[in-house]
């Protein structure tokens, strides 16, 4: 076993154990704090596979903006103190259960398929990308040029989310 | 090459993410679910980045923007909602129920 594999395996066993508590926790809060714990060790993974600009962002947009949003709205509500359970009962638990266990095998069998051939990249070229150009770069390149008409959209649908929010949130307009 | 382990992590995360909607009543603790799952899809797209090229990263951007919008739309609906009904549990909003 690699050093790599090793530290690959800390940070999913990290990632599952505090997305099982995310799931279980009674009180909204707690969930969100060990959501922001499994979203860490997602960005870790993420350097593992030679994406660390991704885990940056993941760290800044997803750990930063995105739960603290969450957990504002939680506080707003004033929601944190769940006095009882709002885990369905033994019947909505097991048909639950079932079904997401069902979903769990037909994903696992996904993992012995592997891309095709031609389409591959020798391996550790994603590394070396980053090493010629830059981290930043290695993404920003296609985002800025490929990827540019979807990028422009993605500013629209970012100015039309912001406008929704501001409507729905208002008591009166 | 850490393809199938991730691939594995990403199952494991994505079915938790399903349970959680599946067996959670809070409205709120249902979106993060919904987040949860996601982010297993992002570390699918970061995985199959690294053979198939940087296109992986760059929906993973696109992701997360729309992550984002949706976060702020569907936290403003939820406000929206406990103002009119006091309560995020799913069991009391029941009114497409015939």
């Amino acid at each position: 076993m690699t050093p790599t594999l090793i530290v690959f395996w800390a940070f999913a066993a990290l990632a599952i154990w505090s997305a099982g508590l995310c799931i279980t926790r009674r009180n909204p809060v707690s969930s969100a704090l060990w959501l922001v714990v499994t979203l860490f060790a997602l960005a870790g993974l993420f350097v593992l596979l030679d994406a660390q600009f991704i885990a940056v962002l993941q760290v800044l947009v997803y750990a930063g903006a995105i739960m603290v949003l969450f957990l504002f709205v939680i506080m707003l509500l004033n929601i944190g103190r769940a006095t009882r359970s709002d885990i369905k009962g033994a019947w909505g638990l097991g048909v639950g259960v079932l079904l997401a266990g069902l979903m769990m095998v037909q994903l696992l069998a996904l993992r012995f398929g592997a891309p095709p051939p031609q389409l591959t990249l020798p391996p550790g070229a994603m590394a070396r990308a980053a090493a010629e150009q830059g981290m930043v770069a290695a993404v920003a390149r296609p985002l800025f040029s490929t990827y540019l008409v979807p990028f422009e959209i993605t500013s629209m649908l970012l100015l039309a989310a912001l406008v929704g929010a501001v409507v729905l949130a208002k008591r009166k307009l | 090459m850490l393809l199938a382990p991730a691939l594995l992590v990403s199952a494991v995360l994505f079915t938790f993410g399903v349970a959680g909607v599946l067996i959670r009543r809070n409205a709120i603790v249902i979106f993060m679910c919904v987040e949860l799952m996601l982010n297993a899809v992002n570390l699918t797209f970061v995985a199959l980045a690294q053979q198939l090229g940087v296109a992986g990263q760059i929906f993973v951007f696109f992701v997360m923007a729309v992550a984002a919008a949706e976060a702020a739309v569907g936290l403003a609906i939820l406000l929206a909602i406990f103002r009119h009904r006091q309560t995020l549990n799913l069991q009391n909003i029941n009114l497409l129920k015939g």
